[in-house]
């Protein structure tokens, strides 16, 4: 147990934990929130060669502010090139020029699916959500991508009620006799560590950040979550990607809240 | 021949009840001042078509207009969800159809090419198909893999609001172009406003940034500050508070009606709405100027 109130919030540590996964030259589809602060973040450390890409058709950008939308002007305003909808997800998107998306939802399951559509029936839905936007074809599309969420057991279910994004459906193996070009989520980022798919797809526990424990996460999630044999411990944020992210969200839109 | 006119007029003679309307913009160039033009001229039954239905077809459904809306994503970007829209929904009273991004937007792709439909590649991701019959999975006839197609969408009317535009209507944007282009050549009738009326020769200076052409439009407003509280590169920012402060308007009813009634029917146009947001908000939403290189098309 740690004894010391730690000197980052929960949305910083799974900001910074989801900024080191990116890696210099990826061509990452960027959403707004964390994500966007994660790229500008690697950006900024280990990653200057990122190409930061928005569905809402702007390539290249170099957000002077903390953008709220994904269509916001500051991400045109000295970008490599804006094209249109239909371009950014045929030509860059279908046509496989996607490194890295991120994905938000209201639930994730065992299998890494996401449902961002609709909590409950379709037709009667108990909880209507904003729908797939272009989480559909990101997440079949790109060659890999993550999810950056707050680890709590209705956003961990068996099965997602709705399945907006395909991660690994029932397993792997169906993903792959899909045909989809992507290969799925790669890690889900939570407060409280990390989870990975093993070779059937089933997330499992594989990181825990500082002074978590697996127990925690266990009853956070809706299925009997594994861990992996050799369960790693986070590096804690290092003052200079503090320093850095708290620059980009100087007014703490995302980064007070604890998720 | 000129085809300017009034907003009042163009919406009477354009839009009719129990239309398929689409009105452009992701995020950018959202013409709000044509939907509540609609609103106070009291359409009923439209079937309102976006990609992001955005604040914009949340005022529209709150205020009585629609019988059904066709989307992608329905939410208020950033902030959360449309609460009006979503309220619709949940109680059973609007119909909808919803689609992907790429799924949506390849309607009015093929609707704009004319073509009866488009294939995708499949995504895995086959709950939507199955609750949504327009997607429909066929054999690629060349190599006979599997395609997903969706039906052309062609609107009766397009709403799409451009930074400049000449008065026969042809139609010069830039930023965020969202899809723009593609509604206005797949719509039956197509009804621009615009920040400026600029003369031809400005248009013909520029050829290349014309996405429009005159000869599509039936209808061309001259309404500045259209957008709002959407944006316009480089002539205002966008109105991240008022995105934010929606969610507490839409949430309750009475707060939602108040809002209408004071800043769509109580108003007479966009100029009015525009003087009411008042100097503090035209300072707020004062952008710099950032000028692009001139290009060089050459005297030949």
């Amino acid at each position: 147990m740690m004894m010391d109130t730690p000197a980052y919030t929960a949305s910083e540590l799974m900001t910074i934990n989801a900024a080191r996964m990116l890696r210099d030259g990826d061509v990452v589809f960027v959403g707004v929130g964390l994500p966007n602060l994660a790229c500008n973040l690697a950006r900024r450390t280990h990653a200057p060669g990122l190409v930061m890409i928005y569905e809402s058709g702007v390539i290249g950008a170099q957000p002077a502010r903390l953008p709220l939308s994904i269509g916001d002007p500051t991400l045109v305003s000295g970008s490599l090139s804006v094209c249109s909808m239909y371009d950014i997800f045929a030509f860059y998107l279908q046509r496989g020029f996607i490194s890295v998306g991120f994905m938000g939802g209201a639930q994730i399951d065992r299998f890494g699916n996401v449902n961002a559509t609709v909590i409950g029936d379709y037709r009667r839905p108990k909880v209507r959500l904003p729908g797939s936007g272009g989480a559909m074809e990101i997440a079949a599309w790109a060659d890999r991508w993550y999810i950056i969420t707050p680890h709590q057991k209705r956003r961990f279910p068996e099965k997602v009620d709705f399945c907006t994004s395909a991660g690994f459906l029932g397993g792997r193996a169906e993903r792959l006799a899909s045909g989809v070009r992507g290969g799925g989520p790669l890690a889900v980022v939570t407060d409280l560590g990390i989870l990975e798919p093993d070779e059937s797809g089933e997330l499992v526990l594989t990181q825990l950040h500082p002074g978590m424990g697996a127990g925690q996460a266990r009853e956070n999630t809706g299925w009997a979550l594994r861990q992996a044999p050799s369960l790693r411990t986070t590096e804690p944020p290092t003052d200079d990607e503090l320093a850095l992210l708290r620059e980009l969200d100087p007014q703490r839109i995302y980064l007070s809240s604890t998720g | 021949m000129t085809k300017l006119t009034s907003l009042r007029e163009a919406v009477a003679g354009i839009v009719r009840d129990g239309d398929c309307v689409y009105a452009a913009g992701f995020t950018h160039l959202i013409p709000f001042a044509a939907g509540h033009e609609i609103i106070r001229q009291r359409r009923k039954d439209l079937v309102l078509a976006r990609a992001t239905p955005d604040l914009f077809y949340d005022q529209l459904i709150a205020a009585g207009c629609a019988a059904k809306v066709i989307f992608s994503y329905a939410g208020n970007p950033g902030v959360g969800l449309l609460k009006a829209m979503r309220a619709e929904i949940e109680a059973g009273r609007l119909e909808w159809e919803e689609y992907s991004h790429f799924s949506m937007i390849s309607r009015l792709t093929a609707g704009a090419a004319g073509l009866p439909f488009l294939p995708m590649n499949p995504t895995a991701a086959d709950d939507l198909s199955r609750v949504n019959p327009a997607f429909r999975r066929i054999a690629d006839p060349y190599t006979g893999r599997p395609v997903v197609t969706v039906p052309a969408l062609n609107p009766d009317v397009a709403i799409v609001h451009v930074q400049r535009a000449d008065a026969d209507g042809n139609c010069q944007l830039w930023g965020i172009l969202g899809e723009q282009r593609e509604v206005a050549f797949a719509a039956d009738r197509v009804l621009i406003t615009a920040e400026e009326i600029v003369d031809a020769e400005v248009i013909r200076s520029d050829p290349n940034r014309t996405l429009i052409p005159g000869f599509i439009v039936d209808a061309v407003c001259h309404v500045p500050g259209c957008a709002h509280p959407s944006y316009a590169q480089g002539y205002y920012d966008r109105d991240n508070a008022f995105y934010l402060e929606w969610d507490k308007i839409s949430s309750d009813p009475e707060k939602l009606k108040a809002w209408l009634a004071e800043w769509v029917y109580g108003l007479a146009d966009r100029a009015a709405y525009w003087d009411k947001l008042g100097t503090e908000t035209h300072r707020r939403l004062q952008v710099e100027p950032r000028w692009s290189e001139p290009v060089n098309y050459g005297k030949h």
